[in-house]
């Protein structure tokens, strides 16, 4: 097959996929598009099957510690860590909202690092919405400070999204590395989110309400906690003992769940589901279809536009080329495209690219502008969210906190 | 008469107070809550933004955020009722707050309800957008109550082009 006829192929598929991820069709699961896509590529003699399978076994890593975290973040919730976390976040903030605000930036900020940004959106937000709405305070700003932490803390480590997870083994840089690397980045832009959404929603924070009842002392899943320090020091230590950190989050997935498993108050087909094994088809399939329009023409089309040196100006321009892929077809298709190019350019490339595709889906509610424009003409957006309130919000914030984070990030390069 | 008290659950006790001292003994009073259900509509549009995850149900021992929402207005309302110290409809609705609530005051003759803006900047920004809302389009009168004391004559700044100096707003 012709180079030009295998990258139309490819990129066909590509946008079915993203067509059944982003209209949530009953008939055609993103799962089904994107393997079915990759067989169908293989087949056609669009990738070799040589070709496919290193892509499978790039990815197999990364898929295998992303079902290590789901699992992590499961067993946290299970030990009841998500409501201590609103226990403490109410106690804490004393009936004021101002507080509760800079509470939930925290905490979203360390469970974003640490559980990724799933675990934010999935197990954390219910819980900060309950919080305030018991509290008495407007949920609005808190949750929309959680929605917004979840994409801008995600930059941390290499565990706290699957954008940073697809680069990490693409990047060589050790876990602390690049956890140093991105520490004052994700600083910044923490501060960034937390003026701006202090300022944005200071109608909704003024008034410190009359403290009624004091919240009942949060009862801090030890267990869970302890656990989830060893794996953070795992982690931290894992390129001095000569460990994979796949294996650390393994131990830490199996030291949550396995005494559930064994006590039986744990339902195995319910844990299988939390690692969501359509999703992780999803991300094979999408791997092996990138890679094969990255092969065929997309990585020299990239390379053409995306700069790979390490100035200030370039780390800038890779960072606002990121966000806009990945505003154009979600952060982590944008991500297998961008990461062959950009890991030419060193580890300050790929991370000044993970900040694009991380800050960058903060501009829309939906992940990305385009799925947003597409879920609306299909009249299947989220109707009760008002779009101007976060698209002026991630206006306020996106620029500023890709900036703050590359000028940090170059910072950090220097010394 | 027939009189609407919208609360809101910050600012609660103050239009409940300045309602029960304002309304004629014979009001036919009903107190309502909405509950904003765009925080909710974040809360799901935030999940469903995670491209190629699975987008059914929410997870297991994750509450669904309306009945945390509803459980907390009833406890509202009914701390309300009490602290009103006389019958009245209990109203709760969820949706967009400020179109419920003008909803909600077709038909009254009077609606009660408390600033919701910032009190730091007197002015446009007193009133939030869902007061400013339902305060151009509520069809009856409307009583915009003070949530705390209601502002000294001093903060009002000089007329501009001369005249003294402003006085020092008044801290809080």
């Amino acid at each position: 097959m012709s180079d030009g006829l295998a990258l139309a192929a490819a990129l066909v598929i590509l946008a079915a996929t993203l067509a059944a991820a982003v209209s949530r069709a009953r008939y055609m699961s993103e799962a089904v598009a994107a393997g079915g896509g990759a067989v169908a590529l293989v087949a056609v003699g669009a990738i070799g099957l040589d070709r496919a399978g290193d892509a499978l076994r790039t990815l197999a890593p990364t898929v295998g510690f992303l079902a290590a975290l789901l699992l992590i973040a499961e067993g946290a919730r299970r030990e009841g860590l998500f409501e201590a976390l609103g226990a403490v976040m109410a106690r804490g903030s004393r009936g004021s909202p101002r507080r509760l605000l800079a509470f939930v930036v925290l905490v979203a900020a360390a469970v974003t690092a640490l559980l990724s940004l799933d675990a934010t959106i999935i197990l954390l937000t219910p819980i900060v919405f309950a919080t305030a709405t018991r509290m008495r305070t407007r949920p609005r700003p808190h949750v929309y400070a959680c929605a917004h932490l979840a994409n801008s803390a995600s930059l941390l480590l290499p565990v706290s999204n699957l954008t940073n997870l697809l680069a990490f083994h693409a990047s060589r840089l050790s876990f602390a590395r690049f956890a140093a690397l991105m520490a004052l980045p994700t600083l910044g832009v923490v501060l960034v989110e937390w003026i701006v959404l202090r300022r944005f929603f200071a109608a909704d924070l003024g008034r410190p309400r009359r403290s009624s009842a004091q919240p009942a002392r949060p009862r801090l899943p030890r267990f869970a906690l302890a656990v989830l320090a060893l794996t953070l020091a795992g982690f931290a230590l894992s390129s001095v003992l000569g460990i994979a950190p796949v294996w650390v989050a393994i131990a830490g997935a199996v030291a949550l769940n396995g005494p559930a498993l064994a006590s039986r108050s744990a339902n195995p087909v319910a844990l299988v589901r939390t690692i969501e094994p359509g999703f992780l088809v999803f991300i094979l399939g999408l791997g092996v279809v990138v890679a094969t329009a990255s092969a065929n023409g997309l990585a020299s089309g990239v390379r053409d536009v995306l700069p790979v040196g390490t100035s200030l100006p370039d780390l800038l321009a890779i960072a606002a080329l990121s966000a806009v892929l990945a505003n154009l077809v979600n952060n982590l298709p944008a991500t297998l495209i961008l990461i062959p190019v950009a890991v030419a350019g060193g580890p300050g490339a790929v991370l000044a690219m993970l900040i694009g595709v991380n800050i960058g889906p903060n501009l829309t509610y939906a992940g990305s502008l385009a799925t947003l424009l597409w879920r609306r003409a299909l009249r299947a957006e989220d109707s009760d969210v008002q779009l101007g309130v976060f698209v002026r919000l991630g206006a306020l914030t996106v620029p500023a906190a890709l900036v703050t984070a590359t000028v940090l990030l170059w910072l950090c390069l220097q010394v | 008469m027939r009189a609407l008290i919208w609360i809101v659950e910050d600012t609660w006790q103050a239009t409940v107070a300045e309602a029960a001292a304002h309304l004629p003994a014979d009001a036919d009073v009903t107190l309502l809550h909405v509950a904003d259900a765009e925080a909710e509509g974040v809360v799901s549009a935030a999940r469903h933004a995670l491209l190629g995850r699975p987008h059914g149900a929410p997870r297991a021992g994750v509450d669904p955020l309306p009945a945390i929402s509803a459980q907390a207005a009833q406890e509202l309302l009914a701390e309300a009722l009490s602290s009103l110290g006389r019958p009245a409809k209990l109203e709760a609705r969820r949706g967009r707050i400020e179109r419920e609530v003008v909803a909600a005051a077709e038909g009254m003759d009077l609606l009660v309800l408390a600033r919701d803006g910032e009190r730091e900047r007197l002015g446009p920004r007193s009133l939030g957008p869902p007061a400013r809302f339902v305060v151009d389009h509520t069809p009856c009168s409307v009583l915009l109550i003070w949530p705390d004391d209601a502002p000294a004559l001093a903060t009002i700044p000089a007329p501009p082009g001369g005249g003294a100096a402003p006085p020092p707003p008044a801290s809080r």
